[in-house]
């Protein structure tokens, strides 16, 4: 049986960081997951925003972490060739008791070391971003947004193009420990990994395999927001997340939030969820959205809405008191070759990277792997189309033909950029792990223009069937067969006849 | 750079039926741009008949129906680029697209917009619920039965009586799945009262009134969706819901004006059509920049797309051939039951047609085209329905060149 140096548990943003960490030193490493994609929990399902880190409890993990991953997040982003803007942060607030909670907070950011935080006034607001709302604010310069899809990719990209192999589709169900042999056997339904080490980065399932690793079941309690996102439209009257002043946990309300991409997030709320992955959105919250999402952003208009979703924040907590506990990062010699990661929610993004440095400090205390000398930090991206100028458009064109056919007309993607993302080492094969990597279908026609022709690229560069090709789960099948049996009745399809 | 006289963006019925009329008028220099392989838009995926009754007085499938347009554009030797779809059209005309082949930058005397619509979507809607493969737009489920052979579900729900969405349900039965209803939000039916008969009753296919899809349930694949009745403001009556096994459910719920080129060039926007604001020459708010078909307004039948479209190459004609048009200082309103008005403005000095669409069922009304007291115009309807088009042409000598025009409904 093949064995493996560190088997990672998660294709979450923290395992995909532990992976690329994992991949500076000369460990054959594997990552498994459940999904058929990276970023299919969590990952993808919140704010994409950089922290700055001044509502965590000085000294907890949560806030050096957030603090270290947004200081260096210009350098990752620029590494890893993903798109990054440090807009910077309004805290906003309308009351006495807001004013209080905010200056709490600032008072709290400045001994976690966030740098540059100050209170400004009506006026001040209006001329940083004239839709936002709120009588004062407390203006953050450090905080910062991105695309938490496209981050996780690219760190799972860079992973793999510097020799970390990923398996999909791989749920782990079990986990034993050969003592005398000084191994695991990570089962899963698709066969056993046999590793030296284990890393638990399992996001939400995270308590799962620490039970399974001989460490506790450490209970979560699941924190669920909804989301409403905005046309690009609506991009156009907001250019910094705008944020209520936090509650007296630290918790923030509905916020509207741009994207990297020029999109509008409006939301999450706040609910407790029992299930694990009801990302299921209500009437009843997407209109407390609407509602809240009016105070902060004065351009939430039902015309703009293209899409909503929901996430779900599991926090650990103490069962005794209800209080939420910090991040758990743990190893130790009761559990040997083992990294545990448990209760990684906001601000995970944040932290993913410098929680995957601490975690991969840990391996190294224990044995100290050689260096991969041939650790390559950039990943290789090519500038999108959209944002070429006419002529750098035309030498593409004339570079690879398949950028002059657009496919998405929408995201402006074009098959050059498809075909890439399911030809690169790590590959994609679903319609959404294509939407995560290029955009195309993320626009206002949500895929009416585009969809027909990525099923096809899908079907065409990897060779299966319509019937084989998945929307986003192992079941989520797409089509149930052809329409009719053509060539027993001797014709063709009019396109795959007559097309390429 | 390429100059030519008109560059006509879509080569579907609107954009075919502009060039034709447009070289009829003498225009030698066009060229139309169009991103599929095949010139025809969105009929080549409408293989059902019920085209042309207006326009050619006989029916034809949506191919057919086309390919009369297409080789008429051929035998006239007008130029069709396939595969190439427009990225940019400034307000000055110049118009930027990209095909396999290159890039190509053009300046145009006229440009005429003719990108058609898109379909509303589930997002759009805001239906709650899971986000499982089996949730198609109507158009979408056409597309990939019809011209890619691919079955997209057995146990269908269909949310919308939109003409497409009707016709999908009897296409989807004729193919072996089991519709197990239409569900219309509003208290009659969104389609044409023909669909109604020859795609539901004719097949025995429920149609709720009403109705609206309230959640939609599956983790991978869809497994079921939870139907509600709706009270006078269109919310879910609570204790109506009724949950539906299905894998499949596709939409219906609404066409808009596909017209992201149309506000690069700076038109400004009619927010009753969602289509550019036009004169009574099917000129924008950019000179030299006209739009017709379903850019401009969501039509009912084809043949009204091609007559509009033929109708704009007049003026389109005239601009490239005298360089501007006659001014439209009057604008041209509906009341509270009138939608979808077009032209939005006139000059008063020439025949105008107006279109229109009735915002919700009536009978026995009259339309009054009025300008300030005076009514120039009163048409009687017995019948008035949201799903048809009404038109009103008027004669330059019936108006007066001073005054808006106004046009009510009075019941």
């Amino acid at each position: 049986m093949e064995q493996w140096d560190v088997i990672v548990i998660g294709a979450g943003v923290v395992g995909c960081a532990v992976a690329r960490e994992l991949a500076r030193y000369r460990l054959k490493t594997g990552v498994l997951e459940k999904e058929l994609d990276v970023a299919c929990g969590n990952s993808s399902r919140n704010t994409g925003m950089l922290h700055a880190g001044f509502t965590y409890k000085p000294g907890t993990l949560k806030a050096e972490c957030a603090v270290e991953g947004n200081q260096e997040f210009d350098q990752v982003a620029a590494e890893l060739g993903i798109p990054f803007k440090r807009t910077g942060k309004l805290v906003v607030g309308f009351t006495d008791h807001d004013r209080e909670n905010i200056l709490k907070y600032k008072a709290i950011g400045e001994q976690n070391g966030v740098k540059g935080m100050r209170m400004i006034d009506k006026e001040e607001i209006h001329r940083i971003d004239p839709n936002a709302g709120g009588e004062f604010a407390m203006y953050v310069p450090s905080s910062g947004i991105l695309d938490p899809m496209a981050y996780t990719i690219a760190l799972a990209e860079n992973a793999c193009q510097n020799g970390v192999e990923f398996f999909f589709d791989r749920e782990v169900t079990a986990i034993r420990r050969l003592s005398e042999e000084d191994v695991y056997l990570v089962e899963t339904p698709k066969g056993i990994f046999r590793t030296r080490w284990v890393i638990n980065c399992a996001g939400m399932f995270a308590s799962k395999i620490s039970a399974m690793l001989g460490y506790p079941d450490y209970p979560v309690k699941g924190f669920k927001g909804e989301y409403f996102i905005l046309d690009k439209k609506a991009g156009a009257f907001l250019s910094i997340p705008v944020y209520p002043a936090p509650n007296d946990n630290g918790g923030f309300a509905t916020h509207a939030t741009p994207t990297v991409d020029g999109n509008v997030l409006v939301g999450p709320d706040s609910y407790v969820t029992e299930d694990w992955e009801d990302y299921k959105v209500t009437k009843e919250h997407l209109d407390g959205l609407i509602a809240d999402g009016s105070k902060m952003f004065k351009q939430m208009k039902r015309d703009y809405f293209i899409r909503n979703f929901a996430g779900i924040r599991w926090k650990r907590y103490d069962p005794e008191t209800g209080a939420i506990l910090d991040f758990k990062l743990e190893s130790d010699e009761n559990h040997p070759h083992t990294v545990n990661l448990v209760g990684i929610e906001s601000p995970g993004v944040t932290c993913a990277l410098s929680l995957a440095r601490r975690a991969v400090a840990l391996l190294a205390k224990v044995e100290q792997p050689q260096a991969n000398t041939d650790f390559d930090p950039v990943r290789p991206v090519n500038k999108r189309f959209s944002e070429m100028s006419r002529e750098e458009q035309a030498e593409a064109i004339r570079s690879d033909k398949d950028y002059g056919e657009i496919v998405c007309r929408c995201e402006t993607v074009t098959r050059a950029k498809i075909r890439r993302a399911i030809h690169n080492p790590l590959g994609v094969h679903t319609v959404t792990g294509i939407k995560n990597r290029t955009r195309a279908t993320m626009g206002r026609c949500q895929g009416g223009y585009c969809e027909t022709r990525i099923t096809e690229m899908i079907e065409e560069e990897l060779g299966i069937r319509p019937e084989d090709v998945r929307y986003s789960r192992a079941d989520s099948y797409m089509f149930t067969g052809p329409v009719r049996n053509l060539k027993a009745a001797g014709s063709t399809a009019e396109e795959g006849g007559e097309g390429r | 750079m390429r100059q030519t006289d008109a560059v006509i963006i879509g080569g579907g019925p609107a954009g075919l039926a502009a060039a034709i009329e447009l070289r009829r008028k003498g225009i030698e220099d066009i060229l139309i741009l169009e991103r599929e392989k095949k010139p025809g838009g969105i009929l080549r995926q409408c293989i059902h008949d019920g085209f042309g009754l207006t326009r050619f007085g006989e029916t034809l499938s949506g191919p057919e129906y086309a390919s009369r347009f297409v080789r008429r554009a051929q035998e006239l030797d007008i130029p069709c680029m396939t595969d190439t779809t427009v990225l940019e059209v400034t307000p000055d005309r110049r118009v930027y697209a990209s095909s396999s082949e290159g890039l190509l930058e053009i300046q145009a005397k006229a440009v005429i917009l003719a990108m058609g619509c898109r379909e509303r979507t589930r997002g759009a809607i805001s239906i709650p619920g899971t986000r499982p493969a089996g949730v198609y737009t109507a158009g979408v489920a056409q597309a990939y039965i019809n011209l890619k052979n691919k079955m997209v579900g057995k146990r269908v729900v269909i949310l919308g009586s939109g003409d497409i969405g009707m016709i999908m349900a009897r296409r989807m039965t004729l193919e072996g799945a089991k519709v197990l209803g239409v569900f219309e939000i509003q208290p009659y039916p969104s389609g044409l009262p023909r669909n109604v008969e020859q795609c539901l009753n004719d097949y025995q296919i429920p149609l709720y009134l009403s109705h609206s899809v309230t959640e939609i349930r599956g983790r991978d694949r869809l497994e079921s969706v939870v139907v509600s009745q709706v009270d006078e403001h269109l919310s879910p009556i609570p204790g109506t819901e009724k949950e539906y096994a299905c894998d499949t459910l596709i939409l219906s719920v609404g066409l808009i004006p596909e017209n992201e080129l149309t506000w690069m060039a700076g038109a400004k926007e009619d927010l009753g059509t969602r289509g550019p604001v036009v004169d009574e020459h099917y000129q924008t708010t950019v000179p030299g920049i006209f739009a017709a078909g379903n850019v401009l307004h969501v039509h009912d039948l084809v043949d009204f797309v091609s007559l509009e479209a033929e109708a704009l190459a007049d003026g389109a004609a005239r601009f490239i051939q005298e360089g501007a048009l006659p001014a439209c200082p009057l604008t041209v309103k509906g009341d509270s039951l009138v939608g979808q008005l077009i032209p939005g403005r006139c000059s008063g000095q020439e025949d105008v047609t107006i279109s229109f669409r009735v915002r919700r069922p009536l009978k026995n009304c009259s339309i009054e085209v009025c300008q300030g007291e005076k009514v120039i115009r009163r048409v009687r309807k017995p019948k008035a329905l949201p799903a048809e088009m009404i038109q009103i042409s008027l004669k330059a000598e019936e108006l007066n060149p001073n005054e808006d025009l106004e046009v009510k409904v009075v019941c």
